[in-house]
């Protein structure tokens, strides 16, 4: 990020090449939309060059860059919390194919044991569902530790709360989860 | 050491992330306590199905998109810009530095003296007029010409009061 303060273009190349993937990952887990998950991501990215003059390496720069992201996902969910909730009550149930589910037909051309591939998919399906309904906080919470394994120090930074707040926040997370997976958690447990 | 006490430390035990002295004293408090131990083996159950979750990979178009909003970014100038090279402000300012020094030298090639009467006296010297000397300072041509009629009066006046007398 140095380098990028100092006007290395390529240096900014190397850092959308580097975080671009585990940012989009991030804020899709975060908003649920592909689409909205890479507009939020590109103008992380944007923020990131407009402040590049200004940096301070303080903290990390994965800190940086993920409070950024963090405060984007937050606002975008809670802007758009009514909107969701009238799209879930009248949408029909539909498959998210955006999600790496396929269509049935190439299910059955791809995947020989289709039962085999639709019991995993199921599974999927739930994790993400039981992770979907986390409160934003928590869901934040849960992302940043177990997908970008970041510090309890650094986390706590992200979402601007103590450490033991963070600890205990992530606990209830953990205790949501275990509920919510419950039938998979026990299974896996045998 | 309590249950509670425990609830902070459990996901940091699972994750491995104690210090010695804080896994030693969790270790102890699970061998004794077998609702701590349940929990512990579901957050761990917990973290392994959170990693089945795939991941997505960013569209083809992504890189595109960033490097368009970014290349379409206003530069900004801060005042230490002025200071910078700029072959037209370079240019211009030649340019001006040439034209000062042109008009200047001009100026002083019209006005050769400094003092204001030896500038006068330069001028009344190079006049066409003034070059025939003789004109100025011979006077007898002056002689031929009338004499002024107040003198003539002043005889009237003189001769009067004898008449009279």
């Amino acid at each position: 990020m140095l380098d990028v303060k100092a006007g290395d273009e390529r240096s900014f190349e190397l850092l959308l090449q580097r975080y671009r993937t585990p940012l989009v990952n991030f804020l899709y887990r975060m908003v649920r939309a592909r689409e909205e998950a890479e507009d939020l991501a590109q103008e992380v990215f944007l923020r990131v060059y407009r402040a590049r003059k200004d940096y301070v390496p303080s903290a990390k720069f994965t800190t940086w860059l993920f409070r950024i992201a963090t405060n984007l996902a937050l606002n975008s969910v809670r802007d758009n919390r009514h909107q969701r909730m009238e799209v879930s009550l009248d949408a029909p149930v539909t498959v998210d194919a955006e999600d790496g589910d396929e269509k049935a037909l190439d299910i059955a051309e791809k995947h020989p044991n289709i039962e085999q591939y639709l019991v995993e998919e199921a599974r999927k399906k739930m994790i993400r569902h039981a992770i979907d309904k986390l409160p934003e906080k928590q869901r934040a919470a849960v992302l940043l530790h177990k997908y970008q394994e970041l510090d309890y120090g650094d986390i706590a930074k992200i979402l601007e709360c103590s450490e033991s707040a963070l600890k205990s926040l992530l606990f209830r997370a953990y205790e949501t989860l275990r509920v919510e997976l419950a039938p998979l958690v026990a299974r896996h447990g045998k | 050491m309590s249950c509670g006490r425990m609830e902070n430390r459990i996901l940091a035990y699972v994750d491995a992330r104690l210090k010695e002295s804080e896994r030693l004293e969790m270790e102890k408090h699970l061998s004794a306590c077998g609702s701590c131990q349940l929990r512990v083996n579901e957050f761990r159950a917990v973290a392994s199905l959170l990693e089945e979750v795939p991941q997505i990979e960013p569209s083809p178009a992504f890189d595109v998109r960033v490097r368009a909003r970014v290349a379409a970014e206003p530069v900004k100038q801060g005042w230490w810009a002025w200071f910078t090279p700029s072959p037209r402000v370079a240019f211009a300012a030649s340019l001006l530095l040439l034209a000062t020094v042109w008009i200047g030298y001009e100026s002083n090639s019209q006005m050769p003296f400094d003092n204001p009467k030896e500038a006068d006296a330069q001028m009344m010297q190079e006049m066409q007029v003034l070059d025939d000397q003789d004109v100025i300072s011979n006077f007898d041509p002056l002689k031929d010409l009338p004499q002024p009629v107040q003198q003539e009066d002043q005889t009237n006046q003189t001769d009067q009061p004898n008449q009279t007398m």
